[in-house]
Formats: C-alpha cells, sequence, structure tokens
C-alpha cells in the first residue's frame, strides 16, 4: 500500500501546488489589474482610512474630516458654500474636484514629501495622517465677494499683484460639498443628479474653469499690445467717426453711446479706453494686427492653462482671423473668451509694473507634527510689458473709474485704476459684464475680476459699471480695509 | 470480520519523535501566536486591550494543554505536531472571526459569531478528548464499520429529509431544529471514512483481481464495480439533492483515493473519476445551478454573472480581497474582509488572504501540508491495514476539503459550500475536524504500541 500512498502524496502536494500558483497569480500577479476594477470599492475605502488633512484659511478649516461611526471612518465636513469654489468636493461616489483634486497627495499623506512619515507609518503600523493645507485666502475678501455677487451667476477673483496669491476666489451659485460627502450611495448619487441637471450648473467653477466673452476689459490687453509695440502712445490718435464699416461687409459697428467718442474729429487712446470707446480700438486692433495683439496676449497668459495648483482653461485669442474680426476682437468680441482668473492676472501685471506674478493659492501645507511640507514662494509668471507701458496703461485705467464709465469702482481716499467690461453674446441673449482693476494705483495691493454672467438676472438691462464695478469695490475695500 | 492474511508485520520504523516534550514547546509557541493576533485585532480595530482577549485565549489553550496532559497519560507516542497545528489553525480562525466581528459591531451589525465559535471550539476540543480517553484503540473502530456506514448514509441524507432540511444559499447541508442549525454532512465524513476503511480492508483482495485485458488495462470484473456504482449514485443523489458539488466531489475523490490505496489498481482512479466526470456534465447540462456555478468560475467577472442572484458576486469580492491583501496583508484588521459575503465561514481564506497576504496564505496552506503530511505519514508507518486505509481517509479528506474550498475562492476549481477545515466559522464543522484530529492522534500512537495491538 506504501506504493499508492506515495503516489497519494504526490497527488496531495499537486493539489496544494495548485493552490499556491492560484493565490500567487491573484495575490501578486493580478493585484493591480483587479484593485483597477471599478467595481472593487476597497481603492476608495482605503484613501478614507487616513484621516485627511484639512483645507485651512487662516487656521480655519474650511474643509475637515470628522471621526464618523462607520466603515469610512471619517466624514469630510465642509464649512460654508462660499468656499464651494475653492475646496470643490471630495465624494466617495464622484471623486474629487477642486482643491481637494489638486492637493489630493498632501491631504492623504501620500505625497512624496511625507517620505519619511511614510517609512516610520511603516514600522509603527500607524497609518500616515493627512497634511493640511493653509490658503492664501483673505477670508474677509472672500465674504465681501460672496456677499456682493449676492444671487447674480458670475465670479470673483482677487490677487496680490506683487506675490500672484489669490485672496478671494468665488463662484456663484455654489453648492453645498457636504451634500455629496455624504456615506449613503443612494443620497450621494442623487445629489450630485440634482447638482448636474440644475439649470445653473453650480459645479461649473465661473472663476477659472467656464469662459465668457471679455468684452471691454480685453480693451487693457490691446492697449498694452499698442504701447509695447512702440509705434503709439497713449496719445495716439485715430479719427472718431461715429459709425465704422467693419472691411468686406457691410456691418457697421458704434461705440456704445451710439455717437463719436468725446466731442472732436480724433481720440485719443486714453480717452478710448477711458469712455471704452468701440471705434477707435477697432482702428487700432487692425493698425498693429492680430498678431502683436496674440503675442500680448499671450504674455498675460491667454492660450496657458495656470495651475495655482488647480488647472485652469486656457483664455483664447483666435488664429486665423481677416480683418474685420480682428477688429471685432480688438474690442473683446468675436471669439475672444476668458475668464476672470485670466482677467485678474491681467490688472495684476499691470499693477505691478508689468511683472506677472503666478497665481497661487497655497500659502503652505503643514503635516500632522506641524512641520511645513512645502511653502510655495512668489513665482514670475512672465514680464508681460514694460515698466513704462504698465505705468501708462495704468494711468489710462485711473482715467477710466476717477474720470470715465468705470466710475461704480471709485473708493473714497483711493485711487483705483480699473475697466468695466460689457460683452454682447449675440441677438437678444443677455450680456456678461465685467469688471477688472486694481487699487490703491499708487501701491497696489490687490487686482480684481468680476464676471457677472446671464446679464445678472436683467437681460440687456445692466451694464459692466452698473453691477460688476460695486462688486469689485466692494472687494478691494475689503482686502484694504477701508 | 476476521483480520486478512495479509498483515505482513513490517519492520516498526520509529520515526514519529514520541515526545510529548517537543509537543509542549510547540503548543506553547501556538498559544503566544494567538494571543499576538488577539492582540493585534483589538488593537487594530478597537484600540484597546479589553478582557474578552482572554474568552478568545485562554480556552483553545488550556484546553489544548489538557489534551497534552490527556496525551501524556493515555497516548503518549502520539504525532507531537498534529495538536499544535489543529490549535494554530483553530485560534487563527478565532482571532479572523472575532475581528470580523468587532468590525461588524462597528458597522451597526447584530450576527456575531465568535462567541459561538468559541463554545463550539470547546466542546470540540473536548470531544476530541473524550476520542483520546474512550477509544481504547484504532482496532475499538473496527467493530464499528457496519454501524459506520448507516450512521454515514443517514447524517449524509438528513438534510434532504423534510422539516428538519435546512437550504442556506442554495445548498441543502443542514438540518435544523428551532434556530438551532448543524452541518451533518461534516460529521459524516468521519463515518463514511471509517466504513470506507473498513469494508475496504476487507474487501480488499477480490477487489483487487482483475478480469480481461482490454487496450492494455485490465479491466475490474462486473460485480467489483457494483459498490463503486453505489456510492457514485450516492454522490450523485446528494449533488442533486443537496446541490452541493463540493460535498459530492469530497466523498467521491475520498473513495476512490481508498479503493485505489487498498487494491493498488488505477483502473479504479479512471473509471472513477470519468464516472464523476459525466454525472457531473450531465448533471450540469440538466441544473441551472450547477451551470450556473461553471460559468461564474470561467467568468467571474463579466457583468452577466457578476450581477445574477446567487451569481459570482461573492466570488469576485472575495478576489478582490485577495488581491487587496498582496504580499504582505494589510495586517489583521486593518483590511475590509466584510466586503465578501460569509467572510467569517465560506469566505474565511480570502479574509485572512486580505489582511495576511500572499505570505500569510502560504504559511496557512503549509500548516495544512504538515498537517496532512502526518497523517499520511502515520498511514505510511502503520502497520495494520484498517489503521493505514483511516488515517489515510481523514488525512486526504481535509486535504481535499482544503483543495475544494481554497481552490474555489481561488478559482482552481468551481465555488462550492464547503467549509475549510479548523479555520471557517461553523460548529459541525469544528467537531468534525476535532475528531479527526483526536482520531489521528490515537492512531498515531498505536504506532508505537504497533505489536501489541496486531497481536
Amino acid at each position: 500500500m506504501n506504493r499508492e500512498l506515495k503516489r497519494v502524496s504526490i497527488l496531495i502536494f499537486a493539489m496544494f501546488l495548485s493552490l499556491f500558483i492560484a493565490s500567487t497569480s491573484i495575490q501578486v500577479l493580478g493585484a493591480e489589474g483587479y484593485s483597477q476594477d471599478q467595481r472593487n470599492v476597497r481603492a476608495v475605502y482605503d484613501s478614507y482610512k487616513t484621516q485627511r488633512g484639512a483645507i485651512l484659511v487662516d487656521g480655519v478649516p474650511v474643509a475637515e474630516s470628522q471621526k464618523a461611526d462607520d466603515v469610512y471612518r471619517y466624514t469630510r465636513i465642509y464649512a460654508n458654500e462660499m468656499y464651494s469654489g475653492v475646496t470643490g468636493f471630495f465624494s466617495i461616489y464622484q471623486g474629487a474636484t477642486g482643491l481637494e483634486s489638486a492637493t489630493n497627495s498632501y491631504l492623504t499623506g501620500q505625497n512624496s514629501s511625507q517620505f519619511f512619515e511614510q517609512i516610520s507609518a511603516l514600522l509603527s503600523g500607524n497609518p500616515v495622517q493627512g497634511a493640511s493645507v493653509e490658503l492664501t485666502i483673505d477670508p474677509v475678501a472672500q465674504k465681501a465677494a460672496w456677499d456682493a455677487l449676492g444671487k447674480m451667476k458670475g465670479a470673483v477673483v482677487a490677487l496680490d499683484p506683487k506675490t500672484g496669491n489669490i485672496l478671494a476666489l468665488v463662484s456663484k451659485p455654489g453648492f453645498d460639498a457636504n451634500l455629496l460627502a455624504v456615506h449613503s450611495g443612494a443620497e450621494s448619487n442623487a445629489n450630485y443628479q440634482t447638482l448636474i441637471t440644475d439649470k445653473n450648473n453650480p459645479l461649473l467653477n465661473r472663476a477659472y474653469s467656464e469662459l465668457f466673452a471679455p468684452g471691454s476689459v480685453f480693451k487693457v490687453v490691446v492697449a498694452s499690445a499698442a504701447l509695447e509695440s512702440g509705434a503709439y502712445k497713449a496719445e495716439s490718435t485715430f479719427p472718431n467717426p461715429s459709425k465704422l464699416q467693419l472691411p468686406g461687409t457691410n456691418v457697421f459697428i458704434q461705440n456704445s453711446g451710439e455717437g463719436k467718442c468725446g466731442g472732436k474729429s480724433t481720440v485719443t487712446i486714453a480717452d478710448a479706453l477711458r469712455f471704452s470707446c468701440n471705434i477707435p480700438f477697432a482702428q487700432l486692433g487692425a493698425a498693429i494686427g492680430q498678431d502683436t495683439i496674440r503675442k500680448q496676449a499671450e504674455l498675460f497668459g491667454f492660450g496657458k492653462k495656470v495651475m495655482f495648483p488647480m488647472t485652469s482653461t486656457a483664455s483664447v485669442y483666435p488664429e486665423n482671423m481677416d480683418n474685420a474680426q480682428t477688429m471685432l476682437s480688438a474690442f473683446g468680441q468675436y471669439d475672444v473668451k476668458t475668464n476672470p482668473l485670466q482677467m485678474a492676472m491681467v490688472s495684476s501685471a499691470i499693477a505691478n509694473q508689468g511683472v506677472l506674478m503666478k497665481p497661487n493659492l497655497v500659502e503652505n501645507v503643514l503635516s500632522s507634527n506641524l512641520s511645513v511640507l512645502a511653502a510655495p514662494q512668489p513665482e514670475i509668471f512672465s514680464q508681460a510689458v514694460s515698466q513704462a507701458t504698465a505705468n501708462s496703461v495704468r494711468d489710462m485705467m485711473i482715467g477710466a473709474v476717477q474720470r470715465g464709465v468705470s466710475g461704480n469702482a471709485r473708493i473714497k481716499g483711493v485711487t483705483v485704476a480699473g475697466k468695466t467690461g460689457t460683452a454682447q453674446n449675440g441677438q437678444g441673449q443677455p450680456y456678461t459684464l465685467w469688471f477688472t482693476g486694481f487699487a490703491p494705483a499708487e501701491d497696489p495691493q490687490v487686482a480684481v475680476a468680476v464676471v457677472v454672467a446671464d446679464g445678472g438676472g436683467i437681460g440687456q438691462g445692466g451694464v459692466g459699471n452698473s453691477l460688476a464695478a460695486p462688486i469689485a469695490r466692494k472687494v478691494m475695500q475689503a482686502v484694504l480695509r477701508k | 470480520m476476521s483480520m486478512t492474511s495479509n498483515v505482513v508485520l513490517p519492520k516498526i520504523v520509529r520515526v514519529i519523535p514520541r515526545n510529548r516534550n517537543i509537543e509542549f514547546l510547540l503548543l506553547l509557541f501556538a498559544s503566544g501566536i494567538h494571543a499576538f493576533e488577539l492582540a493585534q485585532v483589538q488593537l487594530s480595530t478597537i484600540e484597546v486591550l479589553t478582557p474578552e482577549f482572554f474568552l478568545y485565549w485562554l480556552p483553545p489553550t488550556i484546553f489544548a494543554f489538557v489534551l497534552h496532559l490527556i496525551l501524556r497519560l493515555r497516548a503518549s507516542e502520539a504525532d507531537p505536531l498534529i495538536l499544535p497545528i489543529a490549535m494554530v489553525l483553530n485560534g487563527l480562525g478565532l482571532s479572523m472571526i472575532y475581528r470580523l466581528d468587532l468590525g461588524s459591531i462597528a458597522n451597526g451589525g447584530t450576527e456575531l459569531f465568535g462567541v459561538k465559535q468559541i463554545i463550539w471550539t470547546m466542546i470540540a476540543m473536548a470531544v476530541a478528548a473524550a476520542v483520546i480517553i474512550w477509544v481504547p484503540s484504532h482496532l475499538f473502530l473496527r467493530r464499528y464499520v457496519y454501524v459506520s456506514m448507516i450512521l454515514g448514509l443517514g447524517l449524509l441524507l438528513a438534510p434532504s429529509l423534510p422539516f428538519i432540511g435546512r437550504s442556506i444559499n442554495g445548498a441543502r447541508l443542514w438540518i435544523g431544529i428551532g434556530p438551532l442549525t448543524f452541518q451533518p454532512g461534516e460529521l459524516a465524513k468521519i463515518a463514511l471514512t471509517v466504513f470506507f476503511a473498513g469494508y475496504l480492508v476487507t474487501r480488499r483482495e477480490s477487489l483487487a483481481i482483475v478480469g480481461r485485458k482490454i487496450f492494455g488495462i485490465r479491466i475490474p470484473r462486473a460485480r467489483e464495480l457494483g459498490p463503486i456504482l453505489v456510492i457514485w449514485a450516492g454522490s450523485l443523489l446528494v449533488l442533486i439533492l443537496q446541490r452541493d458539488l463540493g460535498t459530492s466531489l469530497l466523498y467521491f475523490g475520498l473513495f476512490i483515493v481508498l479503493v485505489y490505496v487498498a487494491t493498488g489498481r488505477s483502473i479504479y482512479v479512471i473509471v472513477g473519476v470519468s464516472m464523476f466526470l459525466t454525472g457531473a456534465l450531465v448533471a450540469g447540462r440538466l441544473m441551472d445551478y450547477v451551470s450556473g456555478r461553471f460559468d461564474s468560475w470561467l467568468n467571474p467577472f463579466s457583468p452577466a454573472n457578476y450581477d445574477a442572484v446567487g451569481g459570482s458576486y461573492q466570488l469576485a469580492q472575495g478576489i478582490f480581497g485577495l488581491a487587496h491583501g498582496n504580499l504582505l496583508g494589510t495586517g489583521l484588521g486593518g483590511g475590509i474582509p466584510h466586503l465578501v459575503p460569509l467572510a467569517e465561514s465560506d469566505f474565511i481564506i480570502a479574509s485572512l488572504g486580505e489582511e495576511l497576504g500572499l505570505i500569510g496564505l502560504f504559511a496557512i496552506l503549509i500548516m495544512y501540508l504538515l498537517l496532512v503530511s502526518r497523517g499520511i505519514r502515520i498511514g505510511f508507518n502503520h502497520p495494520d491495514d484498517f489503521s493505514k486505509l483511516l488515517a489515510t481517509g481523514l488525512s486526504f479528506v481535509i486535504a481535499l476539503q482544503c483543495f475544494i474550498v481554497i481552490g474555489g475562492v481561488t478559482r482552481v476549481v468551481p465555488l462550492t459550500g464547503l467549509t475549510t477545515p479548523l479555520l471557517a466559522a461553523g460548529g459541525s464543522s469544528l467537531l468534525a475536524n476535532w475528531i479527526i484530529i483526536g482520531v489521528l492522534l490515537r492512531i498515531s500512537d498505536s504506532i508505537g504500541q504497533g505489536e501489541k495491538a496486531v497481536n
């Protein structure tokens, strides 16, 4: 019988060998593939296993993870809707957006800067705690922007022109990120459906994702391009008709007042900007050409995505335009598209003597033991214009606010530089209303851009100066504490 | 039943270290491992050590040392590795079940298994002690060969009876009275092994005589195929009545291996395997449940199988769990094994694989292999044929059951409803496997006393 027993032993060994092979193939060779199967929720559970770091504004959490009594161990709590455009959301079922996504590796403790913590966690068996992210946001300015936009659809971005730090970033309407952070899948999915089908699209970030026609705020870019070309000065003049036929078309353009730009037969670039006249800028655009304008626009950041650390949608200055289109684009119509972050960058460059600082939202990243893991330093994005051009454009923008059509941005005792915009979106469509500017003009502390979408709810009844400029004023006042 | 003349007394090889001191040291080690597991479970789930630690730690340790004392007194030559391995496996199962209970409590679950498992561990180890004390020698069981047959068949078919039979998760393997359920098939495997061993010892001579040669293979005489046909029919009956491929495969596989060992005729293996495959294939055609199991086995991740009721959801989740464990595992308490249905019983191996990793799973497999090899070794060394077959049968049944269950979870074979010996939650399974441990210890002792016993 022992001969047979020996064979049975071999059979048993073969059976176990097959188990060794099968378990190796599942646990090691196939593990990566299985972990990526979307029906495998373990990766998601894992991300909840450690306490996710908080997102802080002035040391106060606007998003934080608190202990929960279920499998996820922690619930993400959002303090206030006014930060929804900054934090985005972090959901088991819908993924993550905004800072929750952009700084995820820090918040989860998996960033390579936490390497030593990870090693010691591996040895001690305690999970790495997520690092917290402190923002550059000024809570007073953020609240002012949120309140000033009121029920209007739109966005505000305020920058410190000297550092690029983002002082306020608001997108309206906001949303309650807590609705998506709930641990019940049915509830989270239902809330997501409600948000995604909302006609105001609250999940769309209007501060840096959506693009709008800039209208007259784009004249700042064109004026800068003209001065940079060396061929023009602020006092350079253009003919001043009340109507201008676009070449090759039978379309006539007019200034917004439907008359001449001032009473004279010619008009300076400075006055054209001050009164926001379209005809002189159309002539200027045709004179310097689309390539010059594009080069200047790109120095301001058009055509580039900005990581701050969220990623913005690149603003657009169209290519291969004919003369008529170039002329329309010179006052921010045709297919020019931008967002408040980009326009705040334009003002910020003018404010900072032509030096454009890279926008940045993160003040520093602190590990759970309060050591600083990262503290982004101010970075130069580009030398957008020369110091002389910057000063000259600044003076034109001061004119627009102090003595021109952008007067609603005036602050008592402070010199404000700025430019309004009222972009048309086609026959009968509501306007897109703009303001961008900075203050105090002599020593700029804040550069701001405001967009009000859908005409602020009153169709074609509002203009940039009536709806957008007062919002910008309140934000600048908040930063300056005036 | 007279002893047959073939009992050739081999020279007795004393290879089994008959040293209870080795067992004592190994038991200390096993108890320490168990304590370490429980401490890790408590620290990583509730972050504090509570007196419940002792509830889970002391019973197996105390009972194991009592068993050790009984062995010193009543079976001093018994194999020193079997008891410690059984204790490690049982303790590991307890730790994992307790860990799943803690996880379940944290998630608001109310169905707990830990305390039941502790009670059954104590009962099962006490019964194992009783076996060692009251079964004076291996030959004792030979007197009850036909009683075992009736007992075994009765237990096996009990779940198919009306009123007391219960279906759980589609398989009709349980009997229940009120809230108490029991899986009699687990005990049936012992009774049937005793019966097979006793039956084959008396019939091996005639079974070994084979008839004409066809295609170079000697074909057994028709009348010798009778018993095989009976067992084959019985297995298929189990498959049809109880809807469980695993149980059916377990008994038939056990029988075929014992017939082969007893007769040395591989033709029985060939005939047996082809009969079983034919039966299973026909059943697969006729019974949706069997074909469903095959589909799930081959394509567990296809949406059709994954989403089907009774489909491959559990298997796929088990594999996700194993993959999550990777090489080193998440550590006890660090994973999320409760995502898999039946994580404490049928899928305890996926739970362990997730938290202990491939390394832990290998360690478990090696312990089973070691346990089985000790049993087979008893078969090798025992001078008495009945004991040889009994030890081989009981060891093989553990090996085959491991293969069917773990192979089911790791997709080597289709998934069935058997439990992992000694690890999984379930009283019947614990009881049966500890009885097997007791019998193996008893038989291994009798090798030392071999001459006395055979004479």
